[in-house]
C-alpha cells in the first residue's frame, strides 16, 4: 500500500491552481488536435512540446499527458460523427459508432466511446500505479547487460510481431539506430558520421525528426485525399449520458475483457491497433447475435474504445518503469523527459518521486476532467471541422517549425524537419513503418552505451548476455521473438499451433 | 436517414479527381528508396569503418556498433530492392496520381519557401506570409479573411512563445525595427 500513499502525495503535488489550469489548457488543445484532420495523438504532442520547454518538468508532463488524453478523446468524435478515424486504432470504433450516428443515436455512441475510453484508461492507470513501482525497483538491480537485453527484446519484438513486411521493419529500425549514432560518441568522445559538418556535430535530434515525420508528412498525406466531409452534429444531454451509464453494468464482461486485452497488448510495442480490433472481434464472437455487429450496436463501440485506451495508457508503463516506450506517443514523452533534464529509467522512481507520482495522479485527474469536458463540449469541437483545411494546414506547418527550432535554437533543424517530412511521406506510402524508426532513434544511444559497457565489463565476450538466468532468458526470448514468424510457421506445420494460418493472413 | 440530419457539411472543390493518371508506381519508388538507402548504408558504413569498427583492448571501437547497423540496413535495402524488382511486373500500384501530386506540391512548395523565408525575414513574418498566401492562393478564401487569420494567428504565436513562454524564434528586419 506504499503506492497508495505516494499517489496521494502525487495528488497533493498536482492540486495547485497553476497545474489545474495547465491541465485544462492541455485537454482543450488535445481535443482540438484530435478533431483536426491530419493530426492525432503523437503529432499533437510533438508539435505542442515546445510550449513546455520553459516549464518545470512536473507541469510540463501534466500538460503533455493531458494533450494526449484530449487527442484520444477527440479521435472518437470524428470516428463516430464523420466516419473518419483519426488514428488507426479508431478504425474499429467506426464499425458500429458511425451506424449509430446515422440512426440518430450519435449522442449515445459518443457517450459510450468517452465512457469506455475512461474505463480503459482507468484500468491501465491502476495497473501502472501498482505495477510500475514494483518493476522499477526490480530493474534497479539491472546492469548494462540486462538493459541491453531488454532493449534487444523491444527491437526484436517489433520485427517478429509487427504486421509489416519484415525487411521494411528492419530497414526502419536500423536507419533509426544509425541516425541516433550521428555526432559525438558518448563513450570515447570520437566524432562519428559527421562528415566534417558542424551542424551534424550535435547529432540528429529525436524530436525534430518526430515533428517532421508525423507533423509535416501527415499534412502532405492529408492533402492527397478528398477533404470534403459530411457528418452529424450532436449535442449530448444529461439524460442520454445517464441512460448509457445505467446500462453499463450489463456490459461489464465486454469492458473487462477489452481492458485486459488492451493492458496486455499495450505493454508490447505498437499494440493499440491490434488491441482495438481484437477487443471488437472478441466482443462479436462472444455475443449472442454476432450478426447485429456493424449495424450500430453499442457494444461495438465499448469494446474497441476500451481496449485502445487501455493499451494507449499502459504503453506508458514500460516507459516509466524501464525507460522503454511502448508506443509512438510514449517515445515522444520520453524525448520530452530528456529535454527537461530527467533520465528515464528505473531511477526515476527514486530520484524524482514528485515527478513520477504527479504524472500518475494526473492520469487519474486528467481522465476524469477530460470525460466531463468532452461530454459538455462536443458540439463546439465537432464544428471545428468547418474550418477550411487551407487555413489549418499552414498553421500546423508554422507550429511544426516553431517546435523544431525551439529544441536547439537551430535553423538547420527547420530544414531537417522538412527533410524528415518528405521521408515520412514516402515511407508511409511504400509501407515502411515509422514506429520502429522513432523507437530506435530515441533508444539508439542508450542501447549502444549498454552494449559497450557490457562489453567493457566482460572483456569483449558476447557470453555476458547469457551470464546469469535473468539476462540469459531475456536475450533468448528476444531471439525467439525475432525469429517468431519462422518458429510459428514450423510449429504450425507439425500441427502444434494454428500459427501457420495466422502468419499467412 | 434523411438529408436534413446532416448538419456539418464541408466541401472540397479542389479535391484531386479519382481518375487522374498515375505519375509513378509504388514499385518504382520502392526501388529508388532502396537504392538511396543502400547508398546511405555504404557511406555511413565506410565512415564507421574508417573510424574503427573492430575490437580493441577495452571492447568495441566507436565505429563498431554503427558499422554493423549499416550492414543490416544495407542487407534490408538490398532485400527490399530485389523484392521490389520481382514484384514490379506483377502489380502496378499507383504511388501518386497527377492530381494528388499537384495538391501535395501545393503544400510542399509553400512550406519550402516558408523555411527559406524564415532564414531571412524571421519566423513570424514568414508565417504571416505563408498563412495569408496559402489561404488566398490555394484555399481561394477571400483576401481580408486570409490576412486577418494570418495576422491573428501570428500574433497569438508571438505572444505565446516570445512574450509569455520566453521561447526565442529566429527574427528578421521587422522585429529589429520594432525593437524586439
Amino acid at each position: 500500500m506504499e503506492a497508495f500513499g505516494l499517489l496521494l502525495h502525487g495528488f497533493a503535488v498536482l492540486l495547485t491552481w497553476k497545474t489545474l489550469v495547465l491541465m485544462m489548457v492541455g485537454l482543450v488543445l488535445g481535443i482540438f488536435v484530435g478533431v483536426l484532420p491530419g493530426l492525432g495523438g503523437p503529432n499533437g504532442v510533438a508539435i505542442l512540446l515546445p510550449l513546455t520547454f520553459t516549464m518545470d518538468p512536473t507541469s510540463a508532463i501534466v500538460m503533455l499527458s493531458c494533450i494526449y488524453w484530449g487527442a484520444l478523446f477527440g479521435g472518437a468524435i470524428t470516428s463516430i460523427l464523420f466516419n473518419i478515424p483519426g488514428e488507426a486504432w479508431s478504425v474499429a470504433t467506426t464499425f458500429d459508432g458511425y451506424p449509430m450516428a446515422q440512426q440518430g443515436r450519435a449522442a449515445e455512441a459518443l457517450t459510450a466511446a468517452f465512457t469506455s475510453s475512461f474505463i480503459g484508461s482507468l484500468v491501465a492507470v491502476l495497473l501502472i500505479t501498482f505495477l510500475a513501482p514494483m518493476i522499477s525497483s526490480f530493474a534497479l538491480k539491472f546492469g548494462p547487460p540486462e538493459f541491453f537485453a531488454v532493449y534487444l527484446l523491444t527491437f526484436c519484438s517489433f520485427v517478429g510481431l509487427g504486421r509489416e513486411a519484415k525487411h521494411k521493419t528492419v530497414i526502419s529500425m536500423s536507419l533509426g539506430l544509425l541516425l541516433a549514432g550521428i555526432g559525438m560518441d558518448t563513450v570515447s568522445g570520437n566524432l562519428r558520421m559527421t562528415f566534417g559538418s558542424p551542424e551534424l556535430l550535435r547529432g540528429i535530434n529525436f524530436l525534430v525528426a518526430v515533428i517532421g515525420l508525423f507533423g509535416i508528412s501527415e499534412i502532405l498525406l492529408t492533402m492527397e485525399e478528398r477533404l470534403a466531409l459530411r457528418g452529424h452534429a450532436a449535442g449530448i444531454s444529461l439524460r442520454v449520458v445517464l441512460g448509457v451509464w445505467k446500462d453499463l453494468p450489463k456490459y461489464w464482461v465486454t469492458l473487462l475483457r477489452s481492458s485486459f486485452i488492451g493492458c496486455w497488448l499495450g505493454i508490447t510495442p505498437g499494440g493499440a491497433i491490434a488491441a482495438s480490433f481484437m477487443g471488437y472481434n472478441l466482443a462479436k464472437r462472444f455475443a449472442k447475435e454476432p450478426e447485429s455487429f456493424g449495424k450500430g450496436r453499442i457494444e461495438g463501440v465499448f469494446a474497441p474504445e476500451t481496449a485502445a485506451h487501455a493499451s494507449g495508457t499502459s504503453a506508458l508503463l514500460p516507459m516509466l518503469a524501464l525507460g522503454i516506450p511502448g508506443s509512438g506517443t510514449a517515445a515522444i514523452l520520453l524525448g520530452g523527459l530528456m529535454v527537461w533534464g530527467l533520465n528515464p529509467g528505473p531511477l526515476l522512481f527514486v530520484e524524482h518521486k514528485d515527478f513520477v507520482w504527479g504524472l500518475i495522479a494526473s492520469m487519474y485527474l486528467g481522465n476524469v476532467v477530460g470525460l466531463v469536458l468532452v461530454l459538455t463540449t462536443v458540439p463546439i469541437f465537432a464544428s471545428i471541422l468547418r474550418v477550411p483545411f487551407a487555413a489549418v494546414a499552414p498553421m500546423i506547418v508554422v507550429s511544426c517549425a516553431i517546435g523544431a527550432y525551439a529544441i536547439q535554437n537551430a535553423m538547420f533543424d527547420i530544414w531537417l524537419m522538412l527533410g524528415f517530412g518528405v521521408v515520412g511521406y514516402v515511407f508511409k506510402k511504400i509501407g515502411i513503418p515509422l514506429a520502429p524508426f522513432t523507437l530506435a532513434l530515441v533508444l539508439g544511444n542508450r542501447a549502444e552505451d549498454a552494449f559497450r559497457l557490457s562489453m567493457i565489463g566482460s572483456g569483449g565476450t558476447l557470453k555476458v548476455f547469457w551470464s546469469n538466468g535473468l539476462v540469459g532468458s531475456i536475450t533468448t526470448l528476444a531471439i525467439v521473438l525475432l525469429f517468431w514468424p519462422v518458429i510459428d510457421g514450423l510449429l504450425g506445420r507439425v500441427g502444434w499451433t494454428q500459427g501457420a494460418r495466422a502468419t499467412s493472413q | 436517414m434523411s438529408q436534413t440530419e446532416l448538419e456539418i457539411v464541408v466541401d472540397d472543390p479542389t479535391a484531386p479527381e479519382d481518375d487522374s493518371p498515375s505519375v509513378v508506381s509504388s514499385a518504382t519508388i520502392e526501388i529508388v528508396v532502396c537504392l538511396l538507402l543502400l547508398a546511405l548504408a555504404a557511406t555511413l558504413g565506410y565512415d564507421n569503418w574508417r573510424t574503427g569498427a573492430s575490437w580493441d583492448a577495452t571492447g568495441p571501437e566507436p565505429g563498431y556498433f554503427p558499422f554493423y547497423l549499416a550492414i543490416i540496413l544495407g542487407g534490408g535495402s538490398l532485400y527490399g530492392l530485389i523484392a521490389a524488382l520481382l514484384a514490379r511486373r506483377a502489380a502496378r500500384e499507383t504511388f501518386v496520381t497527377r492530381a494528388q501530386a499537384r495538391r501535395v506540391m501545393a503544400v510542399f512548395v509553400p512550406t519550402l519557401l516558408f523555411c527559406a523565408a524564415t532564414q531571412f525575414l524571421g519566423l513570424y513574418v514568414a508565417s504571416f506570409f505563408l498563412i495569408a498566401g496559402f489561404m488566398r492562393l490555394v484555399g481561394k478564401i477571400t483576401l481580408w479573411k486570409s490576412l486577418l487569420t494570418a495576422f491573428v494567428f501570428t500574433a497569438i504565436m508571438f505572444v505565446t512563445f516570445d512574450v509569455a513562454f520566453d521561447v526565442i524564434m529566429p527574427k528578421g528586419p521587422l522585429e529589429a525595427a520594432l525593437g524586439r
